[in-house]
């Protein structure tokens, strides 16, 4: 299909760099990026496409680590089949913040808030529950099989992390050409609107948070694989909550490649920061907090945004053949 | 174990530190009921207030009692410029973009201060810090008697000023009908700046009652964020009455939760109480009102 | 009695001390253009919003095509073929005509093609189509008021409240509209406007309800309710009915 081409040829592009270079710090700084792109991108359905800004995509991106973890260390179950069973549960945590917020009519900066008193919760239940290890943390064992969904070099996860983030274009490319992402796009624009012409709007808002902490989940149970850690304040903190919601700002929020160049863009910056300042921390997030001010300030819609607006407007599909006036 | 002189000094003490939390709230909702914004970097500018009285006491020597009398002018005149030439003009009137622009200080403030501080935890040790004040079974430390005292006198001071003052007329002008008190000749981006100074000037106030008897570090403040939210839903966003009686509220909850599961977990029940206010009563126990 | 597509009974609302509707009942017949008058803060809005679900009332009851409807979602009752506009303009204003129209023709239509191109057919009928591709911020009032009308028009609606879609337009552009509904109803649409623009309601209307104070105080023919005594006074105050058919009889 013509509209998924660009996906497929971003995807095609991308899946090259492991035979470009072999080094381990471009690959673990592009893995790192897919990842927070992968969790931008489950941000973006719900707040680019639907307009319900979330602080606490944590819940979704922690419950993804933390049950892909947990299944493998203490129930011995296979880490792929603990990948599944972490999107499910982050959608479930999804399903239940949804339905409470949702059912109750949060809008808003209400919706926000409640959103990161449920990362918060999950922060607290998790510093403290034995199951997580509590304070001092889950460790996955190494072993590196494939079978285990683990890997001698950097390539597979690489590409792996890549298979992630083109199936979560496609799917999101899908959404927007579907009645439930017209619905959505709706429902941010103008919800009483929406209602009056038949949307659903708590349904739709639901399922949109549905897969959107699937999507969030899902960059959750990589991480755990890949970092083969967790703690309270890596899996529930608000270090996620605020790259998952930078990196869409700064691409371009509702936009289809907004996560994915946004992320690039906060990862390079992060990164030549730390090069710069020799690694000091604090300097490389302060710059973040200044690019989001500065993308609020100066270019609403993000970088997309800003070069859709220097290159000639974007052909659109065909119109539909003429009609008589009445 | 529910004898009184277990809950009697439970409940002290939980006013003690409510009335802290109430303090911070006071500022959340003044900025809240005037502005309409949620101040993401309340938590941080607390933070910041408190390493400023830190570095007064360590450097100058300076009581934190007396570098009020400072740090409080100081940070009404930061939250004003804030306000001013940042948050308003980058926000463009959206609130999506309030939450994000306050969210964006709130990072560059706390991340500033971690890049210059380090993570390092600092205390001050004053010479009556552990002084006590015996009531019946309870004993409380000096300090927090004071901050007690202090919070009830500003928010005194602040509910006069609101009533009685011309600016503070203004302000509730604004808070009311902004395009109104706009056409009545208001200028309503100094209003906006003088009230997000006000509630910046409430957290320094705070963050000095607050360092005698608590530590700093970067991210100290945080965890007074969702505290003071939780309160600002609970007495009503916007409602100055309604941050003092929901401050208080919450330091005996929190106290009395602590007691009986443990300090960490203790927190839990105020997230708890934070989404099932928000989810059940949005508009709070007082209604909205400036 | 023909069979009525909306039977209002004795519906009320009140907003704290304040009766909004006070125990308003009449009936819409199929096929027809209805309009409902009355002064400013009579209620009228208030009873659109409570027949398209989007507030309750606190009495009464509302039935629709034989069916009761009273408290319904506002999605459910445009799914049962119920539309409405606001009197307040609200463009999806970061989406196109054409994807604006949309929205309203997926009710219909799940297939996203489809109903896009319903958009543009429907965009044509009222005279959007040639802004189909323009973002709807962009329109001028009287084009949002057409965008309005095609949105709630694309959802294939059985009745259609129009609430002020004259309302802000100058002569012209009201010329240029009161044909577009004309020919909702010539579809076979049954229309309930609420309207301040008298001449449209004249000429368009084939039953009147006077709404004042939260009660129905007149229904009939245009003419009929024109000449009505406490419709003059609802609108001009006490005694203007007395003082103005004086008048004409000295003319």
């Amino acid at each position: 299909m013509k509209t998924y081409l660009p996906i497929f040829v971003v995807v095609a592009v991308l899946a090259l760099v492991p035979f470009v270079t072999a080094s381990n710090v471009v690959l673990n700084f592009l893995v790192v990026t897919l990842l927070i792109a992968l969790a931008g991108q489950g941000w973006n359905l719900l707040g680019g496409y639907g307009g319900q800004y979330s602080f606490g995509h944590a819940a979704f991106f922690g419950t993804g680590a933390y049950v892909t973890a947990i299944l493998q260390v203490q129930y011995g179950i296979n880490a792929w089949f603990g990948l599944l069973i972490g999107i499910a549960a982050g959608a479930l945590v999804g399903i239940v913040i949804g339905a409470l917020s949702f059912r109750w009519g949060l809008r808003g900066s209400y919706f926000s808030l409640v959103t990161l008193a449920f990362a918060e919760v999950l922060r607290i239940v998790a510093s403290v529950a034995p199951i997580t290890g509590a304070g001092v943390g889950t460790l996955i064992k190494l072993d590196l099989r494939p079978e285990a969904f683990q890997f001698q070099s950097r390539a597979p996860f690489y590409w792996i992390a890549l298979g992630l983030v083109g199936l979560s274009l496609i799917v999101v490319r899908g959404i927007e050409n579907s009645r439930f992402g017209a619905y959505l796009v709706a429902i941010r624009e103008n919800e009483d609107a929406a209602r009056a012409l038949g949307v659903d709007t708590f349904s739709v808002k639901l399922a949109a948070m549905i897969v959107s902490a699937a999507i969030t989940a899902a960059a959750g149970c990589f991480y755990a694989q890949y970092f083969l850690f967790l703690d309270a304040a890596i899996a529930y903190g608000t270090w996620i909550s605020i790259d998952a919601l930078l990196a869409p700002i700064v691409g371009g929020v509702g936009t289809l490649f907004g996560p994915l160049l946004g992320a690039l863009i906060i990862k390079m910056l992060g990164e030549s920061t730390k090069l710069v300042t020799g690694g000091a921390p604090g300097l490389d997030l302060a710059i973040y907090g200044l690019l989001l001010i500065a993308v609020v300030g100066l270019a609403p819609r993000g970088i997309a945004g800003l070069l859709s607006a220097l290159v000639p407007r974007r052909f659109r599909p065909p119109s539909v053949p003429e009609h008589h006036h009445g | 174990m529910l004898s009184p002189v277990i809950l009697v000094p439970a409940l002290l003490n939980g006013l003690m530190t409510g009335a802290i939390y109430a303090l911070i709230a006071l500022g959340l909702t003044l900025i809240y009921g005037v502005l309409h914004i949620i101040n993401f970097a309340h938590g941080t500018l607390l933070t910041a207030a408190m390493f400023a009285a830190f570095f007064a006491y360590a450097l100058v020597g300076l009581d934190p009692y007396l570098a009020v009398l400072i740090i409080a002018p100081l940070f009404f005149l930061i939250g004003y410029g804030l306000q001013r030439f940042i948050i308003g003009p980058t926000a463009h009137g959206e609130d999506r973009n309030y939450l994000l622009v306050t969210l964006g200080l709130a990072i560059i403030i706390e991340n500033l201060l971690l890049y210059v501080f380090r993570a390092d935890t600092r205390t001050i040790n004053l010479p009556y810090a552990f002084d006590v004040i015996e009531i019946g079974t309870a004993f409380l430390a000096v300090p927090r008697v004071i901050a007690f005292v202090a919070v009830l006198v500003v928010a005194s001071v602040l509910w006069i000023f609101m009533q009685w003052t011309d600016t503070g007329k203004a302000i509730r002008a604004v808070a009311k009908e902004k395009l109104g008190a706009e056409l009545a000749g208001i200028d309503v981006a100094h209003i906006h700046a003088v009230t997000f100074g006000l509630g910046t000037a409430c957290v320094a106030i705070a963050a000095c009652l607050l360092i005698p008897t608590y530590y700093v570090n970067p991210t100290a403040g945080d965890a007074f964020v969702l505290i003071a939210f939780t309160i600002v839903v609970l007495g009503g966003m916007g409602s100055i009455l309604g941050a003092l009686v929901g401050g208080l509220f919450v330091g005996v909850v929190e106290s009395f939760s602590s007691m009986f599961l443990g300090q960490s977990l203790g927190q839990i029940g105020i997230f708890v109480m934070f989404i099932v206010m928000l989810l059940v009563r949005p508009s709070g126990l007082f209604g909205e009102q400036a | 009695m023909a069979e009525m597509l909306l039977r209002i009974y004795a519906i009320s609302k009140r907003f704290g001390g304040l009766l909004a509707v006070d125990k308003a009942s009449f009936n819409v017949r199929p096929g027809r253009i209805t309009a409902l008058i009355g002064p400013n803060g009579a209620g009228k809005t208030t009873l659109f919003a409570i027949i398209s679900g989007f507030l309750t009332p606190d009495e009464g009851r509302i039935v629709y095509d034989g069916a009761d409807i009273t408290g319904a979602a506002p999605h459910m009752l445009a799914r049962r073929g119920i539309a409405r506009t606001f009197q307040i303009v609200q463009p999806f204003a970061g989406l196109t005509v054409r994807e604006n129209i949309a929205v309203g023709a997926h009710l219909a239509r799940p297939n996203r093609v489809d109903a896009l191109a319903a958009a543009g057919e429907v965009a044509y009928a009222v005279g959007l189509g040639t802004q189909l591709e323009q973002s709807a911020a962009t329109l001028t009032v009287a084009g949002r008021k057409r965008l309005e009308l095609a949105r709630a028009l694309a959802t294939k609606p059985r009745l259609v409240l129009l609430d002020e879609v004259l309302a802000g337009l100058n002569p012209s552009e009201i010329r240029d509209m009161v044909p577009v509904i004309r020919k909702i109803a010539d579809w076979g649409v049954t229309i309930l406007m609420i309207e301040h623009v008298m001449q449209a309601v004249m000429t368009l209307a084939e039953q009147v309800l006077v709404l004042a104070e939260g009660r129905i105080i007149a229904e009939g023919t245009p003419q009929q309710v024109a000449a009505d005594r406490q419709v003059i006074e609802a609108y001009l105050g006490h005694g203007a009915a007395a003082r103005m058919i004086s008048g004409a009889g000295h003319g």
